[in-house]
C-alpha cells in the first residue's frame, strides 16, 4: 500500500483513501464540437501508458474528495509529487531521495 | 514421562508441565513449551509425512519455519481443521490433535508410494508433457485424479467460525527477526527514544542463540542475555516487541505485512481472542535481521526419517532436551556440524561417525571432537542412506570413489553451509549481490530504507553482528529522527562462527547417477529433475523453477534456491550469477485467508443497506432482491401466491387504482449554485437554461465517447437548485462523473454538489387514485392538474413534514414521488397506505415497477443499454438539445460509427404466440434456417409477461431496427426458434393519455 500526498489536505495519507482518475494534463477542448476525428481520437483513446514517469490524476475519494496530480515512476511506484488540478505540469521534478543507497 | 528421548537436564523446558497430544490417534506426552515436533521427536517418532508426488516417507529436516516436510494437519473441531501446519512451529498445548497428510490408507502403509516405483514417470516436466492429451481428458480426468492424489492437506469444509483482527501501526523503526542481530539493533534504537518495533516469528526470542551453546553475551549465556534483552525492551514505552510474528510481505514505501499467531498455541482461545491478528506496519527504516538457514547435503535418499540439519538437532538438544536418536552419524561440508556432533556427544549420545567431504579442515570444533573421541573422516561423501519409514545406515565412500563403507545409523545430522535469507529484502524490491569468496548471494543495492544485519546480510560471527546491528540500529534511529544513542552496547564475549560449505550436488548424485538425491523436499524435487529441465531447453532459472516446480509453493526455496541454481549452473557450464537467483514471492510462509480478511466477512465486507420503509415491507411478507448492496423489495405476495400471480396482481392493480411503490434506492444530487444551470447543460444532453422552476425534465447524462452513462428525472426547485435523480446503481459513479467536470474541467462554474440519496425516503403512488390517496394529506401544495401538471415538482408539507412532491410517472400512470426525510419515511408510507387502502390500492415491487414500465417502453440504462447505445439508439434523440453549443458526449456523438447506418436500435418485439416469454439475452437472428455459426443481429434486453396487455412483451436492440416495424425475426433457443415481430417499444396506452388519466 503506497502513501499519497494529498496537496489539498496537506498530508501523507494511505492509498486506500484515494482512487486513481487516469492520465493527467489532458485538456477538454474549449471547441469540444468543432474538434476533428484525430484530435478526438487523441483526446479520448489515446493515452500514453509509459515506462517510468506517469502524470495522473487522483482523487481524494475518502478524504477531502479532491481531484490533484501525481507524478509517479510506474516501475518502482514511486510518487515523485504531487500538485493541485490545474496547476501546470512541473518542468523540472525533485531529485527522488531515496533511490539507490548503495551498499 | 514425556518421552524416552528426553535427555533428563537438558534443555530449557520445565518437566512439570505435562501436555497430552495425539498424532494420528496414537496418544503421547510432552511438555509445556515443545513444538509438536520436539514433543514426537521425544516420543522417537520421525515418520510424520508422505511426500508431495511420490509419497516418500518424511521425518523432520528442521526445527523452524522452514520445515518441508513435516506438514501436518491440526484439528480442533469439525469447522477447526488446519492443513499445512508445520509441526516444527506449532506449539503443543494439552490436547492437541495432529493428522499426517497425503497418504492412504495410514501413514506406514501409503498406496499412492507406487508413485515412488514408478518414478522415471514422474520426473520433471511429467504433467506437462502427459496429461496435456487427449485435451479434453485433463479437466474431466487427469486434473480430478491428480488433485486428489497430490493434495497437501484437507481444507475445512464449514465456515471458519475463528475472528481475526488486524492493526495499522506506523513506526520509526522496524526490526524483524529476534536472534542476536535483532536484539541489538532494537535496543540501540530504542535507546536512542525513537518508536520501535520488534517482531519475530518464534515463540521466544533469541534465533540461532537457542541452539548456540557456545555463545556468551554480557557474561551471560546468548539465550538467557536474549531474554533478558526483550525483558527490558518490553519494559520500554517506545518499543513494541511482537513474538509469534511472522514479516510475511515487504511492500513499497516500507510496507511491511505481519501476521501474529495469537491464539493457536493456546488450548482454550476463549471466543474472545482472535487467532490472528495482521499487522500493516509503515516504518521510516526497517533492519533486516532474518538470519540465515542451514543447507542439507544433496546425496542419494537423503529424505530417509532421521535425516535433518545439524542445527535442527543442535536446536532439539539444547532447547527442548530432545535427542534425535541414539546412534547418529554426521554428514558436513562444514564446522557448524561439528558443533552438533560435541553436543550430542556431551549430552550422552553415540556419534557413529562425522563424514567431512572436506580434505583436510582444521580448527577448534574439529579438535574438540577428535579429543571427545567422535571418528572423523575427512575427504568422504555418505553417498546413500538406508532404511524406508526410518534411516537405518549410511554408506560413506572416498568423494572421489573406492570402496564402500555402511555404517548403522538412526539419525544423521548434514550441513552444507548456510544460505543468508534475504527474502525479505529481496521483495523490497532490493538487489542481491553474489559473493564469489563465500558463494553466497548477499543484499547488494537497497531500493528502501531498510538495512540488512548479521547473518542475513552474510555478516559471519556473534562479534561482528552484534557490532553491525547495534550500530545499524542506532543509524536508524538517528536517520528516522531519534536523538543519539545513549544506551552500551552489548559485549560478546565468546561465540560461534560458522565457515562456509557447498552448493550443488555432493559426490554419488552427480550427473553420471540416476539416484534421488532431494533438492527440494515440500515439491519432491531431485537433483537429476534440476539437469533433465536443462537439457530439455530450460536455459533460464525461472524456467527450470517452473518445470521442475523447485522452490515453488508455499517453501519459496528455503532450503532448496542455492543447490537448484548451482546444479543447473553446473549443467549450464556457467558461473552461478550469470544463471541468476529466482525472484523471492511473498509471502515468506503461508498466511491464512482469515487474516487477510480480518472482519471483513459478511455484511462487515459488504454491507446491506436498507430503506427507511424496510421493516414495513418486511412486516407485510415482501421478498427481497439484492441491487446493488440495497434490498429492495421485489414482490408482495399474498395468501399462498407464487411470484408470477403476485406481479400480475400488483400489475393490475396499479392500473386499474393506485400503488405505492418504494423508490428511495433512487441516486439523489442536488446541484445548487449560480452557476447550476450552466453545469446541468454541461453534464446532460437536455436543455436546461429554460427550464422553469417547478418543472422537471427526463436528463440523459453521457460519456465524452457519447454513450448514455446514466439517465434520470431531475426537477428544478429554484433557479439555482437542481433535484437530480439517477439510477439506484449509478449514483456514486454519477456523483464522481460531475465531481471530476465541476473540479477539472469547469472548475470556473459557481456550483456545490450535494449527494442527498440517504436524505430523502421516495414513496412513489401510480395509477389513476394517486391523487385522491395523497391530496387529503398535503399542505401548501395546489394538487389540481393545472397548478400540478405531470413532470413538475412543489415543495410543501405532507402528514405535517416537509416534502418535495413529484408529479411524475415511471408507469405510465398518473404518478407522483413523495420525497420526505428519510426519518419520516416510513410514518409518511403507513399514512398514505392507510389512504391508499380506502381505494383499493396494492403495494409493488421492483419486478411489477419493471413490467409496468416496459409495457410503456421506458428504459432501464445498465438494463436496455450496454454502455454501447447512444440516445438516437434507445430512441432518445428528443432529448439531445440540437442548439447547444457543448455538452459532455456531443463530439463522441459525432463519431462516423456512432452516426452510421445499421446500428443496433431498441425496438419492442411481440411473439407470435403471446403466451410465450422470451429469455432476457437471447439472441436474434434473420434467417434461421442459416448455417451455424449463425449471424446474429440483436439481442433482447427487457421481457416479460405483461397481464395488463393479456400477452408477453420484451425490448430488443436489434441492427438497424426501426427499419424493420413489422418485420418477422426469430429467436433460435434450445427447444425451437421462436417467431417475433418488431414493433414499437410502447404496448400499453400509445397515446399517454393515462398520465393525467
Ligand atoms: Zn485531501
Amino acid at each position: 500500500m503506497l502513501l499519497i500526498r494529498c496537496p489539498y489536505c496537506e498530508e501523507e495519507r494511505p492509498e486506500l483513501e484515494f482512487r486513481n482518475a487516469g492520465e493527467a494534463h489532458i485538456a477538454r477542448s474549449t471547441n469540444m464540437a468543432g474538434e476533428s476525428d484525430d484530435d478526438f481520437e487523441k483526446f479520448f483513446f489515446i493515452r500514453s501508458n509509459p515506462k517510468g514517469v506517469i502524470y495522473e490524476r487522483w482523487r481524494h475519494m475518502h478524504g477531502c474528495a479532491r481531484f490533484f496530480n501525481a507524478v509517479r515512476d510506474t516501475v518502482t511506484d514511486k510518487f515523485i509529487m504531487t500538485y493541485k488540478a490545474g496547476e501546470p505540469k512541473p518542468s523540472k521534478l525533485p531529485k527522488n531521495s531515496n533511490e539507490v543507497v548503495a551498499k | 514421562m514425556s518421552g524416552a528421548f528426553r535427555i533428563p537436564g537438558a534443555g530449557r523446558l520445565k518437566q512439570a508441565k505435562a501436555a497430552r497430544f495425539s498424532f494420528d490417534g496414537q496418544a503421547y506426552a510432552g511438555v509445556e513449551g515443545d513444538t509438536l515436533a520436539s514433543a514426537l521427536l521425544a516420543n522417537g517418532v520421525h515418520l510424520v509425512g508422505r511426500s508431495f508426488k511420490y509419497h516418500r516417507p518424511r521425518g523432520f529436516l528442521s526445527a523452524g519455519a522452514e520445515e518441508p516436510n513435516a506438514l501436518v494437519q491440526v484439528t480442533r473441531d469439525a469447522a477447526r481443521k488446519t492443513p499445512n501446519v508445520r509441526a516444527t512451529v506449532q506449539e503443543l498445548y494439552d490436547g492437541l490433535a495432529a493428522q499426517s497428510q497425503n497418504r492412504w490408507p495410514s501413514l506406514a502403509f501409503d498406496v499412492g508410494a507406487v508413485n515412488d516405483i514408478a518414478s522415471p514417470f514422474f520426473s520433471a516436466g511429467f504433467y506437462y508433457k502427459t496429461f496435456m492429451w487427449p485435451k479434453a481428458a485433463w479437466k474431466n480426468l487427469y486434473e480430478p485424479k491428480i488433485r486428489a492424489a497430490a493434495g497437501l492437506g484437507v481444507s475445512p469444509d464449514q465456515p471458519d467460525p475463528d475472528h481475526y483482527a488486524a492493526r495499522f501501526a506506523h513506526c520509526d523503526v522496524l526490526v524483524l527477526g529476534g536472534g542476536a542481530a535483532g536484539i541489538a539493533a532494537a535496543l540501540a534504537a530504542a535507546e536512542s527514544g525513537a518508536s520501535v518495533m520488534l517482531a519475530d516469528e518464534q515463540a521466544e526470542f533469541g534465533g540461532s542463540l537457542r541452539f548456540e551453546t557456545g555463545a556468551r553475551i554480557d557474561g551471560q549465556d546468548g539465550f538467557a542475555w536474549a531474554q533478558g534483552a526483550i525483558a527490558k525492551l518490553k519494559a520500554m514505552s517506545n518499543v513494541r516487541v511482537l513474538s509469534r510474528t511472522t514479516a510475511f510481505g515487504y511492500y513499497a514505501q516500507n510496507f511491511v505485512g505481519l501476521v501474529e499467531r495469537v491464539s493457536d498455541h493456546l488450548q482454550n482461545p476463549g471466543r474472545d481472542l482472535a487467532r490472528e491478528r495482521l499487522w500493516q506496519v509503515r516504518a521510516k527504516r526497517v533492519v533486516l535481521a532474518t538470519g540465515a538457514i542451514e543447507r542439507h547435503m544433496v546425496f542419494a535418499d537423503n529424505d530417509r526419517p532421521g535425516i535433518m540439519l545439524a542445527s535442527a538437532a543442535r536446536t532439539y538438544l539444547n532447547h527442548y532436551g530432545v535427542a534425535v536418536g541414539k546412534n547418529v552419524g554426521v554428514y558436513t561440508a562444514n564446522d557448524s556440524a561439528y558443533a552438533a556432533a560435541i553436543d550430542l556427544k556431551k549430552a550422552g549420545v553415540n556419534i557413529a561417525a562425522i563424514v567431512d567431504l572436506r580434505d583436510n579442515p582444521t580448527g577448534p570444533v574439529i579438535d574438540e571432537a577428535r579429543a571427545l573421541g567422535i571418528e572423523i573422516n575427512f575427504g568422504r561423501a555418505v553417498v546413500r542412506a538406508g532404511g524406508k519409514l526410518r534411516v537405518t545406515s549410511m554408506t560413506v565412500q572416498p568423494k572421489n570413489g573406492g570402496g564402500e563403507r555402511t555404517i548403522p545409523v538412526d539419525a544423521i545430522l548434514m550441513s552444507a553451509g548456510w544460505t543468508p535469507s534475504v527474502h525479505l529484502f529481496s521483495q523490497s524490491r532490493g538487489k542481491v549481490a553474489f559473493n564469489d569468496e563465500t558463494k553466497r548471494f548477499v543484499p547488494g543495492t537497497y531500493a528502501q530504507d531498510c538495512v540488512s544485519v548479521g547473518a542475513c546480510n552474510g555478516t559471519d560471527g556473534l562479534s561482528a553482528t552484534i557490532d553491525e546491528a547495534y550500530a545499524a540500529g542506532a543509524k536508524a534511529a538517528r536517520d528516522a529522527g531519534a536523538k543519539a544513542a545513549k544506551g552500551t552496547k552489548p559485549k560478546v564475549d565468546a561465540g560461534e562462527s560458522w565457515s562456509r560449505g557447498m552448493l550443488g550436488a555432493a559426490p554419488g548424485a552427480g550427473p553420471d547417477t540416476t539416484v534421488k538425491a532431494f533438492v527440494d523436499f515440500q515439491n519432491d524435487v531431485t537433483a537429476k529433475d534440476i539437469r533433465q529441465a536443462v537439457h530439455e531447453g530450460m536455459h533460464s532459472i525461472e524456467h527450470v523453477k517452473r518445470f521442475t516446480t523447485n522452490g515453488m509453493a508455499t517453501d519459496q526455496g528455503k532450503t532448496s534456491n542455492m543447490h537448484g541454481l548451482a546444479i543447473a549452473a553446473e549443467t549450464l557450464g556457467k558461473p552461478i550469477p550469470q544463471v541468476g537467483l529466482t525472484t523471492f514471492r511473498a509471502p515468506y510462509t503461508p498466511v491464512t485467508f482469515g487474516s487477510i480478511v480480518g472482519h471483513a466477512r459478511g455484511p462487515l465486507f459488504d454491507p446491506t443497506r436498507k430503506t427507511a420503509i424496510h421493516p414495513w415491507a418486511e412486516a407485510q411478507g415482501a421478498v427481497f432482491e439484492d441491487v446493488g448492496q440495497w434490498k429492495r423489495a421485489w414482490y408482495f405476495p399474498k395468501g399462498g401466491e407464487d411470484m408470477h400471480a403476485a406481479v400480475d396482481r400488483e400489475c393490475v392493480g396499479v392500473r386499474k387504482t393506485a400503488g405505492l411503490f418504494d423508490a428511495s434506492t433512487l441516486g439523489k444530487i442536488e446541484v445548487v449554485g449560480p452557476d447550476a444551470a450552466k453545469f446541468m447543460e454541461l453534464l446532460y444532453t437536455n436543455p436546461w437554461e429554460k427550464l422553469e422552476p417547478g418543472r422537471c425534465r427526463y436528463g440523459i447524462m453521457l460519456r465524452e465517447d457519447g454513450f448514455i452513462y446514466d439517465d434520470g428525472v431531475v426537477g428544478r426547485l429554484a433557479p439555482d437548485r437542481f433535484h437530480v435523480t439517477t439510477t439506484t446503481g449509478g449514483a456514486p459513479r454519477v456523483m464522481n462523473h460531475m465531481e471530476d467536470y465541476l473540479q477539472t474541467e469547469f472548475p470556473h462554474l459557481n456550483v456545490w454538489l450535494s449527494s442527498i440519496t440517504e436524505q430523502w425516503a421516495v414513496i412513489a403512488v401510480q395509477g389513476p387514485k394517486s391523487r385522491d390517496i395523497i391530496a387529503p394529506l398535503v399542505e401548501g401544495i395546489d394538487m389540481s392538474d393545472e397548478a400540478l401538471p405531470h413532470m413538475s415538482v412543489r415543495e410543501g408539507k405532507i402528514c405535517g413534514v416537509p416534502t418535495r412532491l413529484f408529479r411524475m410517472s415511471f408507469t405510465g400512470e398518473r404518478g407522483f414521488e413523495v420525497n420526505v426525510p428519510a426519518d419520516y419515511g416510513q410514518a409518511v408510507w403507513e399514512v398514505l397506505w392507510a389512504e391508499g387502502q380506502k381505494h383499493g390500492a396494492v403495494a409493488y415491487g421492483t419486478e411489477t415497477m419493471h413490467v409496468l414500465r416496459a409495457e410503456k417502453g421506458y428504459i432501464i440504462v445498465g438494463q436496455d443499454t450496454d454502455g454501447t447505445v447512444t440516445p438516437n439508439d434507445a430512441g432518445l434523440d428528443w432529448a439531445v438539445g440540437k442548439k447547444k453549443a457543448d455538452f459532455v458526449g456531443i463530439r463522441g456523438l459525432a463519431r462516423p460509427d456512432l452516426v452510421a447506418k445499421g446500428r443496433k436500435q431498441l425496438v419492442g418485439l411481440k411473439t407470435k404466440d403471446p403466451k410465450v416469454v422470451l429469455e432476457e439475452g437471447a439472441q436474434i437472428v434473420a434467417d434461421p434456417k442459416q448455417a451455424i455459426p449463425m449471424k446474429m443481429i440483436g439481442h433482447v434486453t427487457s421481457s416479460y409477461w405483461s397481464e395488463n396487455c393479456g400477452r408477453s412483451i420484451a425490448l430488443a436492440l436489434v441492427a438497424g431496427g426501426r427499419d424493420r416495424m413489422g418485420e418477422t425475426l426469430y429467436v433460435p433457443m434450445p427447444n425451437g426458434v421462436i417467431e417475433v415481430e418488431v414493433t414499437g417499444m410502447v404496448f400499453f396506452d400509445e397515446k399517454g393519455e393515462r398520465l393525467n388519466g
